[in-house]
């Protein structure tokens, strides 16, 4: 029997690494994922855990840290949010290169500057090349579901690549909010050993971990990434599968919210999903076929199953609580767009910029966008296809 | 208790707005239903208006926006009437609960013309016979429920005296006067 409990989502993510106990987790903290560290550190000091915590001076560290550990042949984890991830970014692209299984809970808030504390997705947009996989999560129950199923990824050897796993700053990692936790021994089970074939502090086996690489092999070695990030696909599938037989809670890439009859439909990531919901059942109890698709995975992209599970659609709006500032679109709409075009798929489709530095995200700008739908479904004219929600003026 | 009840509430940094909904939220819990609480995160200083939400609801919650539209709002501290809209969006079929002493002239013509129900209750005279000192947050968690009917009082009272045992492990001694602080303001909340 799982347990009924309520929790912020930065709870879930500090509980889940409690129950998934790994050797290492160095952080430094930073809002609005400070709790996670927070509380992390008291299950070191508590004796709940066994994890080496080493508290770093910065976030450059952190990610070094778990660099080193991994490649030593422990499991590592570390939480971060915004400019935290920023000063990781030279590391981030050091722990995908040397394809090192780490997991991060990513706290998604604004990137400098100015100044914002709050949540959008420009901390995440920002790495999204870097060769990690990517995972979304709508509430704090999958926030901790992502985290219990991260290492089975991640550290699956046609994979082996670093995973992080996101959630809304505040509007998710500060909320208290009903969740079902899942046995200790269960996920104890569930994640298993970690063993990988190749470690630095293996006597039987001298290797060496992230040298000069230069023309001879350089380019080989960057097609094996993104081969492994081709392979994360089918593992995510499996692990779901897994997931699905111990808590009946089903994962996939994405989530098909009364999507399959829908005439318009929002995509987007996130907690904008959940508002997106009751969006859709006012505007279904209206009889107005509107549909949701949640994206879970947006790295590795799934590309092919996107532009599918919209080519029935007349008209569909993707939102990006991240402007890339290329003057023509966000990264999710370009995604979504140039996969539809690669399938044939040539639904109208037009793009909003939303929910930047922690601006709000109402129902009723929500239900203003499948207004919109409707008009270009009506019309089969996009207009602008760059637009925002919610911007004053 | 109809299906989905939304709750805002207005205070100051420090008197334990936030907490209040937290608390309420855990006791909600604790019969059964399905909860959100959380606070507006700004540039939090002691004294600063600040304002918390609960969502509480038979079935599951989805919803992830602030609340425009509350069914019921709490005012912790009266000060606030004169410089926050409380009622903005508040439901006319619902209730503002307001901890204060002001009569019913001022509250109606600083409320401006709301004409919903209006309830008050001094939360420091409670707080201070109770518990020696002004604590608002435990008065008006009774207050609200009390006027929402989100619980029985019984339900309250058995759900805090565990919550209270377990979060005064090392203070036994202020259990009782929380208690009664609870007791007596489930009496005193009144409509005007």
């Amino acid at each position: 029997m799982s347990i009924r409990e309520r929790l912020s989502g930065n709870e879930a993510a500090a509980i889940a690494m409690k129950q998934i106990n790994p050797d290492v987790v160095a952080a430094f903290p930073i809002t609005p994922s400070t709790e996670i560290p927070q509380y992390f550190s008291t299950f070191v000091s508590n004796g709940q855990v066994d994890t080496e915590f080493v508290a770093v001076e910065s976030e450059h560290s952190a990610m070094s840290a778990c660099v080193g550990a991994e490649a030593a042949g422990s499991r590592a984890m570390t939480a971060t949010s915004a400019n935290g991830l920023s000063f990781m970014w030279e590391m981030i692209y050091i722990a995908s290169s040397m394809r090192l299984p780490i997991v991060m809970s990513l706290v998604n808030r604004a990137v400098s500057g100015p100044l914002n504390i709050h949540n959008d997705h420009s901390d995440a947009m920002g790495v999204r090349d870097s060769g990690w996989i990517m995972i979304f999560s709508e509430n704090n129950q999958e926030a901790y579901d992502n985290l219990i199923m991260a290492h089975r990824i991640a550290e699956n050897e046609k994979v082996h690549l670093p995973l992080m796993v996101c959630q809304d700053g505040f509007i998710t990692s500060h909320s208290i909010e009903n969740i079902e936790l899942i046995e200790d021994d269960k996920v104890k089970e569930f994640v298993g050993k970690y063993t990988p074939k190749h470690y630095l502090l293996n006597e039987k086996e001298h290797i060496a971990m992230g040298p000069l690489d230069l023309q001879s092999y350089l380019f080989e070695h960057k097609k094996q990434q993104a081969v492994a990030m081709q392979n994360a696909k089918q593992v995510i599938l499996d692990v779901a599968k897994d997931f699905e037989k111990m808590t009946g809670r089903k994962y996939s890439f994405f989530e098909e919210y009364k999507l399959d009859d829908a005439e318009i439909a929002i995509v987007c990531m996130n907690s904008t999903a959940g508002t997106t919901k009751f969006v859709v059942d006012k505007l279904r109890s209206q009889g107005i076929k509107a549909g949701l698709l949640k994206l879970r995975v947006f790295r590795p992209f799934p590309g092919e199953e996107v532009a599918k599970a919209l080519s029935h659609l007349k008209a569909v709006a993707i939102l990006d609580k991240s402007d890339s500032l290329n003057g023509a679109g966000g990264a999710l709409f370009t995604d979504v767009t140039s996969a539809m075009y690669l399938n044939k798929n040539s639904v109208p489709a037009v793009n909003y910029i939303y929910g930047i530095g922690g601006r709000d995200t109402k129902a009723d700008d929500l239900e203003n966008v499948y207004k919109d739908l409707q008009e270009i479904a009506q019309s089969g004219n996009v207009g602008n296809p760059y637009r925002s929600m919610g911007l004053r003026g | 208790m109809k299906d989905l009840i939304e709750i805002r509430w207005h205070g100051r940094g420090g008197q334990g707005a936030k907490t209040a909904s937290l608390l309420l939220a855990d006791a909600a819990f604790n019969t059964g239903k399905y909860i959100q609480g959380f606070p507006e995160y700004g540039p939090e200083r002691m004294g600063a208006p600040i304002t918390a939400y609960n969502r509480i609801s038979n079935a599951p919650i989805t919803i992830h926006s602030n609340i425009y539209e509350p069914d019921y709002v709490v005012v912790v501290d009266d000060t606030l009437l004169e410089v926050v809209d409380v009622t903005a969006g508040l439901k006319e079929s619902g209730a503002i609960i307001i901890n204060t002493t002001k009569d019913a002239n001022y509250l109606k013509k600083v409320l401006k013309g709301y004409s919903g129900n209006i309830y008050t209750i001094d939360a420091r005279k409670v707080s201070m016979e109770t518990l020696g000192k002004y604590f608002p947050n435990t008065p008006m968690l009774a207050a609200i429920v009390k006027v929402s009917g989100i619980m029985t009082d019984q339900e309250l009272l058995d759900d805090m005296k565990g919550s209270f045992k377990h979060k005064f492990a090392k203070k036994p001694e202020v259990i009782e006067p929380n208690m009664k602080a609870l007791e007596m303001s489930l009496k005193e909340v009144k409509k005007i």
